[in-house]
């Protein structure tokens, strides 16, 4: 299995342990990345509310790119894949859109390379593959996946689970042997960007977050976007000082998670860099 | 409040068509039930909920509309979107709304974000990726708070997850020339 890998900004400073630990359990069940030689960022959320070309456009490199790689393209960042996704669509069946496209860019777009998100593709795994490879299943470990929004929403455009109560990462969390908990929060809004521009609005919903996962007794949440990571690792404390409550919920990405399961050494994972330590999850894996 | 509505209907001509042109949706569709709103996690915060937004949309009230707050607090999960009974994508004709705000110079509902917006636009283009450290700081000094998030900014460092420097793609070029082209491409419309 080989891929082109595209990591986004946020995987090469910001969500490093989610770039090293998918690199390292991609090598260990032998899903080949290779990375798009000078991607550029997607535009993300500000592209798309700005301009509607440019938000076609700034991906729409990044598909010619790796469609001359001839490889599909592996996209761990919710926001990335749901972005080159929306791109992909227009371009493939907008013609005024991909007309102005190349008008601007300057190359004509082929499809070649078709978008999976991360998930998606280690979830593609026999899974009676991926059970071979756990050495150190998460025995006794409750886990709740948080799926949050662009990963699964709109439908028209991920379209690979249920966009309310989606079970790709559940069904790999309990493939390592963790209890994948049933609860209510997998795809509400951590308020993405909002951090930053108007953080009172992501304290108010992670707030919440970690509430339902509290109250389903998770010992960890489990996520799948740099930015929902960070918003629900990192924001803690300010949560904890506005709403007055003692959250300690430690963050994980699914891939550091399934790297514990194989084996591979937690320092090679990231999991020395969160916010809440996640010392006390290292544990469950035996 | 009294509204004239055959006024404005009158003065807001071609408004709805423009919204239309622009997302591809029938806001005329919309028959307020109001699934959007319960399920859309900024609504508490909003003067004017993805519901009433479609009501006014439906009424020709632009400049309830466009200079509204929700616009921009709506943060594009899409689950609006996703549960519209008549298949509107709300969050989409939301993301057209912003357009058509910033391009009237209706930006003081919530200038944060727009601000947000332009601080990261401007890192890509410099640098062909975004650097976030330079966005995070570069958006602090211009909304006057520049000890915002300090901690989790030292935290991030002190863990080795902030990048000091940007680094610059070979095709940073092309980055720019695509954000040339649009601009023109969109004046000249």
């Amino acid at each position: 299995m080989k891929y082109a890998y595209y990591p986004g900004c946020s995987l090469h400073a910001t969500a490093r342990e989610y770039d090293q630990s998918t690199r390292e359990v991609c090598s260990a069940l032998g899903i080949e990345l290779i990375e798009i030689p000078d991607w550029s960022c997607c535009g993300a959320t500000s592209a798309h509310s700005t301009s509607h070309l440019l938000s076609v456009a700034l991906p729409a490199r990044n598909l010619t790119l790796a469609g001359k790689m001839g490889l599909d393209i592996a996209v761990p960042c919710a926001a990335c894949y749901q972005r080159l996704r929306y791109a992909q669509i227009e371009l493939d069946q907008n013609e005024g859109v991909r007309e102005k496209v190349a008008a601007v860019t300057g190359t004509v777009y082929e499809n070649k390379a078709d978008v999976k998100s991360l998930l998606e593709v280690v979830a593609s795994l026999d899974p009676e593959y991926l059970k071979s490879k756990i050495v150190r299943p998460l025995d006794g470990l409750k886990a709740v996946c948080y799926y949050g929004c662009l990963l699964v929403r709109p439908p028209r455009v991920t379209g690979f689970d249920d966009p309310e109560d989606p079970q790709t990462m559940d069904n790999l969390m309990r493939a390592c042997g963790a209890e994948a908990l049933d609860w209510g929060y997998k795809t509400e809004c951590c308020g993405a960007s909002m951090g930053i521009s108007n953080e009172a609005i992501t304290l108010k919903l992670v707030r919440d977050i970690l509430q339902v996962a509290e109250k389903a007794g998770a010992d960890c949440l489990v996520a799948a976007c740099p930015l929902c990571q960070s918003n629900l690792d990192s924001r803690q404390t300010h949560i904890n000082r506005a709403f007055g409550t003692g959250f300690k919920m430690p963050v994980l990405y699914f891939t550091q998670l399934i790297g514990l399961a194989l084996g591979i050494e937690p320092a090679r994972l990231g999991l020395k860099s969160h916010f809440v330590a996640t010392a006390g999850i290292v544990k469950f894996a035996t | 409040m009294h509204i004239n509505l055959t006024a404005v209907a009158k003065a807001n001509a071609g408004f709805l068509e423009r919204v239309k042109a622009a997302s591809g949706q029938d806001v005329a569709q919309c028959y307020q039930c109001g699934k959007c709103t319960a399920g859309c996690p900024v609504g508490y915060a909003m003067d004017e909920p993805p519901t009433r937004i479609m009501r006014l949309l439906q009424l020709s009230l632009k400049d309830e509309v466009l200079n509204s707050n929700a616009i921009w607090l709506c943060s594009t999960c899409a689950t609006c979107t996703t549960r519209c009974p008549k298949d509107i994508d709300i969050a989409g004709v939301m993301d057209s709304l912003r357009i058509m705000a910033k391009r009237e110079g209706r930006i003081k509902a919530v200038r944060s974000i727009d601000l947000f917006n332009d601080v990261f636009l401007g890192s890509v283009r410099k640098y062909g990726r975004v650097h976030e450290l330079g966005v995070g700081m570069g958006h602090n000094l211009r909304t006057y708070k520049p000890f915002k998030d300090a901690d989790i900014g030292t935290g991030l460092m002190l863990k080795g997850r902030m990048k000091l420097l940007p680094s610059k793609i070979k095709g940073q070029g092309e980055i720019a020339r695509i954000f040339n082209e649009v601009r023109k491409l969109e004046e000249a419309e």
